[in-house]
């Protein structure tokens, strides 16, 4: 029977049911391999459910620092019988599954060209340990045991992780290793060597492995942050709870303990925008993390920001919806909603971070921007990033650069006898300035409304003040393009008549499938979006090839539309690919339609024409 | 009334306060409401307050929803910044303004309809954060700018204009404070202003969540014989329980009440709430025992006004969520950004 042998670069796959402690043991299996110099990707696919429903854990194990999701597995440990039958289709042939043998397994169920390694977990465990949560939990870590010696896990490092886990907690670290020396000690009795190995490497070097949420908290914390309001809704809850967690250490006023911040979980979405909007308007940086039915309850207040010009930074970690189940899996099906937010003719900045360390860049550059433009920006994050944890660059900041706080005029200046109008383009640019509440007793009060009104904030119903203030928000929106991260091209080895275009989190399974296309002599460019607005790169860089193939996490190809729509881009020169079904896009995914489209568009590999 | 035009000129011997503003100082613009509405009779009240306080004008940030009510800032405080939010929603805005700098004065101004209705979840919900703030509902039980439809405060029974019966139990805004936890909880008539001026004082001087429901009629929609929203209805059935009067904590207070019982309430400030009070059993100490009071009387058709209920220990949300005591707004990268070392840190614990 064939046999995948791979060192350093297989998938394996946990299937287990929720709230049995399974989590943070598959995750312990990720964090030993880093540990040993090589990089992993792990990917947690959890159900709307405390306990009792099916969860997947997923790592990839890349020394070639692939970081997107692969395609496959090689090795299925499966441990829930609810989704045997599925998980069993998954293993790629010649892989392995590794399962609970202590009942006897029909023949029927299984496969014949796969191996299949069987362990008696229970029964080890019932030796073992009388108490039933003991049981659970240690038959978890019993398995990851035996995984340590098939795959040539350093158990030294399993150890060492503990030891940190257990800091202060000597009986259960005892616990642990002794659990981790069962498993370990019956495989190497037991079970015959398989194909899959890790070997030590050095290619993590100095990166960081986080996961995008505590990013973006983190960059709202350096980013000047000092109003969170929030609803808790999955999967975007833990940026302002890692918020907290930092504002505790990070922002305490040294003399007093007292906090140089204030979060609010408010009662539902409607309240935590509206609280965000009021502290934007009072001259404080604020912001909100939702998903996207919160959105679509912000949507009323993103309008009121968007026009009455007021500072806000959204971070939408964005998910399938609506309602419950989807909402744990991935998308990024939110890009229409979110930059056309609201009622009337908004349009809105979108920023497209492509892992933790943009997250927590592009995060501390909303807060910027925002009173930069005075107006709403979104960080389009999505599940896949915001809440696996990712290795990546570490995060990075000078010191020297002072926050933009954008066009606000001061007590001083007003004194000066400078003319304050609210809504008054004095610069050309669209962006006028504004003044902070309180600022002085006679001049630059004003009151701040929707629409109907002129350029010094009075009350008009005149059409001509709703038309000019309109056409001075489109100047403002064009000024944005100056302001907004610029794309990333990758550019082909060789010149390239096709291209990709892509964002956030396909970026890592995308540039895995554009080696692999070029290995194969498919040579493509790529651009990597990282805003909306459009600058005018995107339309000359599709402009330059007969055909640029975007794809998208979404079923509708919603930034194919927003290019048509908003970058004059010729629809016949986009084709959109999607994925859509909830789990993170592979690289085999991409390969595969690129190939195949690539050919049924009669080209010819350029290696073969070399040949 | 927008046909009559205000001098821009002041008369120079107009009454100056403490800080130097003339009651001139603290008007707005022309209101644009009906002549005769309540709701200009409490814009008036606002401003007399304020002035009597010594409140400087700008220090104050005036917030409302949508409605008649909440256009009215326009009307008084000419020199604060406004915020004219969404309908329903002022009180988030209002919280998350007070959060970024807490030095300024929150009046929030907000009508049935926009507190009640559509608004009612937050209503509760800034009450129960004990955010520090004046919140002034203007309560006439009707829609008046989309034109006279039954609001969630209009009592049942009661007539619309066009001869419709309301059959929706009414919400007591007052009723519902005393629950959701306020701490300065009051109720007028726009048309007594010698009770809602202290009123408002007490309440921009109290450092919690003080609420004013002011029942204001609508001459428009809801002033005829079916309302118990009109003037007649609430002039026959006004069951004052005391007469509030307000010493800021630097006042020496001289007043002397001649007759019935008279208790002082000193607020955390040291500002100093006298009531006479004009029914010896009621306690606006007692939160349990007010609840019972206003329902019972309500029982009765009678609408209880006054100062209902003071919590003088009351704290705000700053002091729960232990703010530091500096404007939030006002604080710098250098107090805000842990800076890179302490990035560095952080990247080696990620690792």
């Amino acid at each position: 029977m064939q046999k995948i042998e791979a060192v350093n670069d297989f998938v394996i796959k946990f299937a287990n049911i929720n709230g049995s402690g399974s989590a943070s043991a598959n995750e312990l299996v990720a964090r030993a391999i880093l540990r040993m110099g090589v990089p992993v990707s792990p990917r947690n696919i959890f159900p709307s459910n405390i306990q009792g429903l099916p969860t997947w854990f997923e790592v990839r194990v890349t020394e070639r620092g692939y970081l997107g999701r692969r395609g496959g597995v090689d090795m299925m440990v499966a441990m829930n019988p609810q989704t045997w039958d599925q998980d069993v289709r998954e293993v790629e042939t010649g892989g392995y599954l590794f399962y609970d043998n202590s009942r006897p397994l029909p023949r029927s169920r299984s496969r014949d060209d796969i191996h299949v390694i069987g362990m008696p977990l229970t029964e080890l465990c019932n030796n073992a340990y009388s108490d039933p949560r003991q049981r659970q939990l240690f038959k978890n870590i019993i398995y990851v045991g035996a995984l340590a010696h098939l795959l040539d896990i350093e158990a030294s490092e399993i150890e060492k992780l503990f030891a940190q886990q257990f800091k202060g907690k000597e009986k259960l670290l005892d616990a642990n290793v002794q659990a981790l020396a069962v498993g370990r000690d019956y495989a190497r009795e037991h079970l015959k060597p398989i194909g899959l190995k890790v070997e030590r490497r050095d290619k993590v070097g100095d990166h960081i492995f986080v996961d995008g949420n505590t990013a973006a908290a983190l960059g709202c914390v350096y980013g000047g942050a000092t109003v969170c309001a929030w609803y808790p809704i999955t999967p975007s809850s833990s940026v302002a709870e890692a918020f907290i967690r930092f504002t505790q250490k990070l922002r305490v006023d040294p003399a007093t303990g007292q906090q140089r911040c204030a979060v609010v979980q408010a009662e539902d979405e409607l309240a935590s925008i509206g609280m965000v909007v009021g502290a934007g308007w009072n001259g404080s940086r604020a912001f909100t993390a939702t998903s996207g039915p919160g959105i679509s309850l912000m949507s009323e207040f993103i309008g009121l920001a968007f026009f009455a010009e007021i500072p806000a930074v959204l971070i939408n970690v964005q998910r399938g919806g609506p309602s419950t189940g989807m909402p744990t899996r991935t998308q990024q099906s939110d890009i229409l909603a979110c930059a056309y937010a609201s009622h009337g003719d908004t349009r809105h900045v979108l920023l497209f971070p492509e892992d933790p360390y943009e997250c927590f860049e592009l995060s501390a550059q909303a807060l910027d921007l925002a009173e930069r433009l005075q107006t709403p920006i979104f960080v389009m994050s999505d599940l896949d990033i915001g809440m696996n944890q990712r290795l990546c660059r570490p995060f990075a900041w000078d010191d020297s650069v002072e926050y933009d706080r954008g066009k606000v005029m001061t007590h001083d200046a007003l004194d000066a006898g400078t003319d304050f109008g609210r809504y008054l383009d004095v610069d050309g640019d669209g962006i006028t300035y504004r003044t902070y509440p309180g600022t002085h007793p006679t001049k630059g009060g004003y009151f701040t409304r929707g629409t109907t009104k002129n350029a010094y904030a009075g009350y008009s119903e005149a059409g001509t003040d709703y038309v000019e203030n309109m056409q001075r928000l489109r100047r403002k929106f064009e000024t944005a393009k100056s302001l907004v991260p610029l794309p990333v091209l990758t550019a082909a080895k060789y010149p390239a008549r096709f291209a990709v275009l892509f964002y956030g989190s396909t970026s890592p399974a995308m540039h895995e499938a554009l080696d692999t296309l070029a290995e194969d002599g498919i040579y493509l460019n790529a651009l990597r979006v990282r805003a909306f607005p459009f600058q005018n790169e995107i339309a000359d860089f599709i402009a330059a090839h007969s055909k640029v193939f975007v794809f998208e996490q979404n079923m509708d190809g919603q930034l194919s539309t927003l290019l048509i729509n908003e970058a004059g881009v010729e629809p016949h020169s986009l084709v959109t690919v999607v994925h859509y079904d909830g789990t993170p896009i592979t690289a085999r995914f991409i390969t595969q339609e690129i190939a195949n489209r690539v050919a049924r568009l009669n080209v010819h590999p350029l290696k073969d024409r070399v040949a | 009334m927008t046909y009559l035009a205000k001098p821009k000129l002041h008369h120079p011997t107009l009454a100056k306060n403490r800080v130097g503003y003339t009651r001139r100082d603290y008007e707005g613009k022309i209101s644009t409401l009906c002549a005769g509405c309540g709701h200009d009779s409490i814009s008036a009240a606002i401003i007399q307050a304020c002035w009597e306080l010594d409140i400087e004008p700008h220090r104050v940030a005036k917030l409302s929803g949508i409605g008649c009510s909440s256009k009215t800032p326009d009307y008084f405080l000419g020199n604060s910044h406004g915020f004219n939010t969404v309908h329903g929603r002022m009180p988030s805005v209002l919280t998350g303004a007070n959060l970024a700098n807490r030095e300024l004065i929150y009046l929030g101004v907000s009508g049935d309809g926009d507190s009640a209705s559509i608004g009612l979840g937050q209503f509760a919900h800034v009450l129960r954060r004990g955010v520090n703030m004046t919140y002034i509902v203007e309560n006439n039980g009707v829609y008046g700018l989309t034109k006279g439809q039954f609001s969630a405060t209009a009592d049942k029974g009661s007539k619309s204009k066009r001869g419709l019966a309301n059959n929706d139990t009414p919400i007591d805004l007052a009723s519902l404070a005393l629950v959701m936890g306020a701490t300065y909880i009051g109720r007028s008539f726009s048309g007594d202003k010698a009770q809602l001026v202290p009123l408002i004082r007490g309440a921009m001087a109290h450092p919690g969540a003080a609420v004013i429901d002011v029942v204001s009629p609508c001459i428009a929609f809801n002033n005829h014989s079916g309302s118990t929203k009109s003037y007649d209805y609430v002039r026959e059935h006004n069951e004052a329980v005391n007469r509030l009067d307000f010493f800021p904590q630097r006042e020496e207070i001289t007043t002397e009440y001649g007759e019935g019982e008279v208790i002082d309430i000193r607020q955390h400030d040291g500002s100093i709430l006298r009531l006479r009070k004009l029914h010896a059993e009621y306690d606006p100490g007692d939160r349990v025992r007010a609840m019972a009071y206003v329902q019972e009387h309500a029982a009765r058709g009678e609408v209880v006004t006054g100062l209902l209920y003071v919590d003088n220990d009351a704290c705000d949300l700053h002091q729960q969520i232990n703010t530091v005591e500096q404007a939030l707004n006002t604080l710098r990268a250098a107090e805000l950004c842990p800076g890179s070392a302490a990035l560095e840190k952080i990247n080696a614990s990620l690792r």
